[in-house]
């Protein structure tokens, strides 16, 4: 005889498979939107299932809460694709806020007789929960641009932030103990808030694709701890996928910055720019109009585009996907060198250009393209800066010497387009632009592309 | 009880080295959409939200739960509406299918 209680688990179970099967699916694109649908079954089982559950006495709120978040939700899927990043990170937020708060009313059901092991991940749980909560919604406010972009430091930032992080381990510590102390509980809710706020603070924007992923596991690991606390598995095991796929993300970023995650969070690149910023002095640099660039890039047989966060800005990816139609009709073979911290969070330049209709195969990572830089003719750099900046490879004293960067230097000819000579957002000079290979296009990115698809179609009648 | 905590915990480890594998191949073409879905799956913790409104054990855990279970419906729908969104937009090189 079956119940309504192993009927739970089974849904459970089954969901369990699919969410696996989900990210199994996505690891490429002809399958990824399966991936989708599995993830939706599962979801729609588990939810289902857990409706069935005998507890449940009152359905009313349930219902109201599903409807608001339905409300919520459908506008947060339709955003436009340039504010996916911040899109991200509000998601973040809202995940971590869902675990706070169930972490916090289970604290306040179960005391004072609570285990030590269920205080220990309860404290976890809000913890990283409240933590990701703030620093999230900080992260979304910088990049939705309501926020400063630029990182704020101070002195004694980091022994401030450590140890208010350490005190409210304390605190918590101190729950494990004697979980009857409820009036000590605001504090392990409290101090995470105000620490996600601080720690957000002194990153900039560059710095945004690790943290972003690093608040990604965070907030994956606080609902594998719910899952503990609530003896789920499903919950643990979807953390856990979730934390794991966080993780990785942090890592590939910070690899593909040269830094370490400790650097991102805790190191003021900030101090650094100035002694960037000090070496910069008039040097003469090469500019080009958009009708000599066009000549330049109809005459190529290999073109590479090396796209960055200025083209988000700039909302140029439509306008590069008519270049890359006027060339290719041309007969010119055109790709596109991505580096992994490209824009502001890992693959945002990938969804750009995919949005913008260009076929993904054209779309290469940076260990993909670099051989291909001294076959190509023009490398066409596009609103990026660090990234290709050679300093990284051949010259110690640079802040950013070590990071991999598109080795663009090695093409025959390289065309940046640029606003002005003013440097990146790390702050630091880039010996590219003062090279005799480099054309500098001055303008803004759209407009300037634009300008080239003009130049080429003239051309051709 | 022990022996419980001791099972979540080999379940736990077992799904982080799961994940690992399984995100490990997925192409850096797809991080974003990885990172939508990863956050639409994690929308799960509205089981948990659900279970504590539907106890109705006392006011704040209702009045809680509920604004839980409305910020994971909201990831949930969102999530994977974007990322289906964002999925139907790659596309391989060729003609198109109509």
């Amino acid at each position: 005889m079956i119940g309504t209680e192993q009927i739970i688990e089974i849904t459970y179970l089954v969901a369990t498979a699919l969410f696996i099967l989900s990210l199994k699916w996505l690891s490429s694109p002809s399958t990824a939107r399966h991936g989708v649908r599995a993830g939706e079954l599962g979801m729609l089982l588990a939810v289902g299932g857990t409706l069935l559950h005998h507890d449940i006495v009152d359905y009313k709120w349930i219902a109201i809460g599903l409807v608001l978040g339905t409300i919520i939700g459908v506008p947060l899927g339709k955003v436009q694709m340039t504010a996916v990043p911040q899109r991200t990170a509000l998601s973040h937020a809202f995940g971590a806020l869902c675990v706070t708060l169930v972490g916090t009313a289970e604290f306040y059901l179960r005391a004072p007789d609570v285990p030590r092991f269920m205080m220990a991940v309860l404290s976890m749980e809000v913890i990283l929960g409240s933590l990701t909560f703030t620093g999230s919604l900080m992260a979304a406010g910088k990049l939705q641009e309501i926020l400063p972009q630029r990182p704020i430091t101070y002195r004694g930032q980091n022994i401030v932030n450590l140890s208010l992080l350490a005190i409210a381990v304390g605190v918590a510590a101190y729950l494990v103990l004697h979980p009857g102390q409820t009036q000590y509980f605001p504090a392990v809710v409290g101090i995470p808030l105000v620490f996600g706020v601080l720690m957000i603070i002194p990153i900039g924007g560059a710095d945004m694709p690790t943290v972003i992923s690093l608040l990604n596991s965070y907030a994956g690991l606080s609902a594998a701890a719910m899952g503990f606390v609530l003896d789920s598995k499903l919950l643990i095991i979807a953390g856990a996928l979730d934390g794991a796929s966080g993780f990785i993300l942090s890592v590939n970023m910070s690899k593909a910055m040269n830094r370490s995650f400790s650097n991102v969070l805790f190191g003021a690149f900030g101090q650094e720019q100035a002694a960037g910023a000090a070496v910069q002095q008039a040097q003469p640099v090469r500019s080009a109009t958009a009708e000599e660039a066009a000549a330049i890039l109809a005459a190529a047989n290999k073109v590479v585009i090396v796209p960055g966060y200025g083209m988000a800005v700039a909302q140029a990816q439509h306008k590069v996907r008519e270049l890359y139609d006027a060339l290719t009709k041309r007969g010119v073979d055109v790709k596109f060198g991505i580096h992994p911290v490209a824009g502001r969070m890992p693959g945002h330049m990938n969804v750009l250009l995919a949005e913008a209709d260009i076929p993904y195969d054209k779309l290469l990572d940076m260990e993909e393209i670099n051989g291909d830089f001294p076959q190509t003719d023009v490398a066409l750099v596009i609103g990026a800066n660090d990234v290709t900046n050679p300093a990284a490879r051949n010259d110690a004293s640079s802040p950013i010497y070590g990071m991999p960067i598109l080795d663009v230097d090695k093409a025959r000819t390289v065309m940046v387009i640029k606003r002005s000579m003013s440097p990146g957002f790390a702050g630091i000079d880039n010996p590219l632009y003062y090279l005799d290979k480099t054309l500098m296009l001055f303008g803004d990115a759209k407009s300037f592309v634009g300008a080239l698809v003009r130049e080429l179609a003239g051309g051709q009648s | 009880m022990k022996l419980d905590l001791l099972t979540s915990l080999y379940v736990f480890m077992l799904a982080g080295f799961i994940g690992f594998e399984v995100i490990r191949r997925v192409s850096p073409l797809l991080h974003t959409p990885l990172m939508s879905l990863t956050n639409a799956l994690d929308a799960i913790a509205v089981v948990g939200a659900i279970l504590l409104v539907g106890e109705h054990k006392s006011t704040l855990s209702t009045v809680l739960g509920t604004i839980a279970i409305v910020a994971a419906t909201g990831n949930l729908v969102g999530g994977f509406l974007i990322t289906d969104r964002m999925l139907k937009m790659f596309r391989a090189s060729g003609p198109k299918k109509p």
